[in-house]
């Protein structure tokens, strides 16, 4: 049997159920790792003793029939645990302790996992490479100094290091699926509305989707299936019925309709990465897909509208950090004057700028010419991709336009930072489900990914074909372990 | 259009974050150049088009309007900032 950390998901759950390893011993394995991990930075709260304790009382009287069965989980830390600190990255909630679970977190605990602990992230999942953080920067295990995505960087540094067997992160404009891309991993964001936010901290009410984060496509396709359900806490939950994502996941897709938008072939992208998308779309071939050409005209102006929408969301959601009910607060003269300087002291400066951009555009006088505009033109964005499903069930692109760059590269330039999302981003604008699987290298040996992107509620469809080619790319991280101390 | 020093300190102001003038002219900057980027949408014409208001295209649910929590009054109260059994403490607003 090989190493313990560095099975999958699949191979955990059957080892459990055939009695070969129990929780105890899968639990172990996973903290002491994380103890000779602490360089990468990945933890924010750990939760050993008590997930130790859990997985005893597991072993003594184990429910096989459970899809997680006795399996530890560290999440990222923006979903609400019970009793255990949930910060979202963020000093303003350094000391806060939720006394309630989120929805996609009770429904892996509810099919038998045990946490672990909270993953760090970007600052309410706000940047794409973890540098927002109170928490400090993570490292990805590819490659020292280099980061490991964000917002999600906590989450997939950890399944590339094999700190947990699987997590959950959340993606407003590219959060789950870029940072998989730099760490080799697999991501999903689901549809709108697939898995609940309740409890989730929210950053963009309209963007924001819990989804699972995975070493392979089947470990994914079996985590959606626990995470996805409708839930009455959330009113943007939506009510459909879901597929048994692991046992009708195939990888024949003979036949399938593929689409190849133009407009994703940016100015600058390395020659690697266009090579990389020509590789996927031949694999499709050999799979037996159809490739169809297609034109997402406004694909352009996403980064754009989601720099408006998202901030605004953002500003309204971030109101309710005064220093009042919860959460850090900085004592002032009077109730203004607290909660100015709470808030200037509590938010760091990323999440500041994006308050100040949703307060602006929302303002008096500038509602039409920003916010108005911005629904508007994503109202032309959705319609773009309401037209290409017309005529193909699924769309390949890359998923980022680079692979991981060096911590400090970018912080200094706000827009240089945000054009890291801009194949992500038109996914969330459009509440479309997309996942990002690991489709190969760069000259610097770092991981490249493809995104494979669904109509909605097709998630089925994008895990079978991602599960094809998968296959097909047959990718190796060989990651070397370097961080690791006695 | 640009934004300039004073319209930052309003936008402050009214996100009730307080700012130094260091601070201030850094996000000028900042929020200059983000809005160069927005302005790209200013290429489009919307006249025409609808504003989306809501992607999952669904109506919003009624429920019963029932009490199902129990008593949460000490859990809400867990995580105040100052210690209080009964009330969040501020400072005080009426003289």
């Amino acid at each position: 049997m090989s190493d313990i950390t560095s099975q999958s998901l699949f191979e955990l759950t059957s080892n459990i159920k055939e009695k070969k390893l129990s929780s105890e011993e899968i639990t172990k394995a996973f903290i002491n790792r994380a103890e000779k991990s602490k360089k990468l930075n990945i933890y924010v709260t750990d939760n050993f003793e008590k997930a130790i304790d859990q997985s005893k009382k597991f072993d003594s009287n184990p429910n096989l029939d459970f899809k997680l069965p006795g399996i530890p989980i560290a999440v990222k830390d923006l979903f609400c645990t019970n009793g255990v600190r949930t910060t979202a990255g963020s000093k303003i909630l350094n000391n806060f302790v939720p006394t309630y679970e989120s929805t996609v977190t009770q429904n892996l605990w509810s099919q038998g996992a045990i946490l672990l602990g909270k993953l760090n992230c970007d600052e309410f999942a706000m940047g794409s490479s973890n540098e927002t953080s109170f928490f400090g920067n993570v490292q990805n295990p590819v490659g020292e100094n280099l980061v490991p995505g964000g917002s999600s960087g906590g989450s997939s540094a950890a399944v590339a290091a094999n700190l947990t067997p699987v997590t959950i992160g959340t993606d407003t404009g590219g959060s789950i699926r870029q940072p998989a891309s730099f760490t080799g991993t697999v991501g999903l964001k689901p549809t709108y509305g697939s898995c609940s936010r309740y409890g989730i901290v929210a950053f963009a009410s309209s963007l924001d989707q819990a989804g699972p984060m995975t070493k392979n496509v089947r470990d994914c396709s079996m985590l959606l299936e626990v995470i996805s359900s409708f839930d009455q806490k959330d009113s943007t939950s939506i009510d459909y019925k879901r597929n048994y994502y692991s046992r009708e996941l195939s990888k024949d897709i003979k036949g399938k309709k593929i689409g190849i938008p133009k407009e994703y072939r940016v100015d600058n992208m390395p020659d690697e990465i266009e090579q990389l998308w020509k590789n996927g779309i031949s694999y499709a071939k050999d799979c037996g897909a159809e490739i169809i050409d297609i034109s997402l005209p406004h694909t352009n102006y996403a980064l754009p509208t989601y720099y408006i929408v998202a901030p605004a969301e953002a500003s309204s959601n971030l109101a309710r950090y005064d220093g009042v009910k919860y959460g850090f607060r900085s004592p002032g003269q009077n109730l203004i004057e607290m909660y100015e300087k709470t808030r200037s002291e509590g938010f760091g400066d990323e999440v500041k700028r994006r308050i100040m951009i949703g307060t602006y555009v929302l303002s008096s006088g500038y509602y039409d010419a920003y916010y108005l505009k911005a629904q508007k033109v994503r109202q032309l964005i959705k319609k773009d991709f309401d037209d290409a499903f017309s005529k193909v069930d699924a769309i390949l692109t890359p998923s980022t336009p680079s692979s991981a760059f060096k911590i400090g590269e970018k912080t200094n330039d706000p827009v240089s930072m945000y054009l890291n999302d801009i194949f992500t981003v038109p996914i969330n604008l459009a509440g479309l489900p997309g996942i990002s699987i690991p489709a190969g290298k760069d000259k610097n040996n770092y991981p490249l990914g493809l995104q494979v992107i669904g109509k909605p509620f097709d998630e089925q469809n994008i895990l079978n074909i991602s599960y094809a080619l998968e296959d097909k790319i047959n990718f190796k991280n060989d990651i070397s372990d370097w961080w690791l101390s006695e | 259009m640009s934004i300039d020093l004073k319209t930052v300190k309003h936008i402050s102001k009214l996100a009730r974050i307080s700012i130094d003038d260091e601070k201030a002219n850094k996000l000028k900057g900042d929020l200059n150049n983000i809005f160069e980027f927005i302005e790209k949408l200013n290429e489009l014409n919307t006249d025409n088009v609808q504003a989306l208001t809501s992607i999952a295209e669904t109506t919003l649910r009624f429920r019963k309007d029932e009490i199902k929590s129990e008593n949460i009054r000490e859990k809400i109260l867990k995580n105040s900032p100052e210690e209080n059994k009964d009330f969040f403490v501020v400072p005080k607003v009426v003289e």
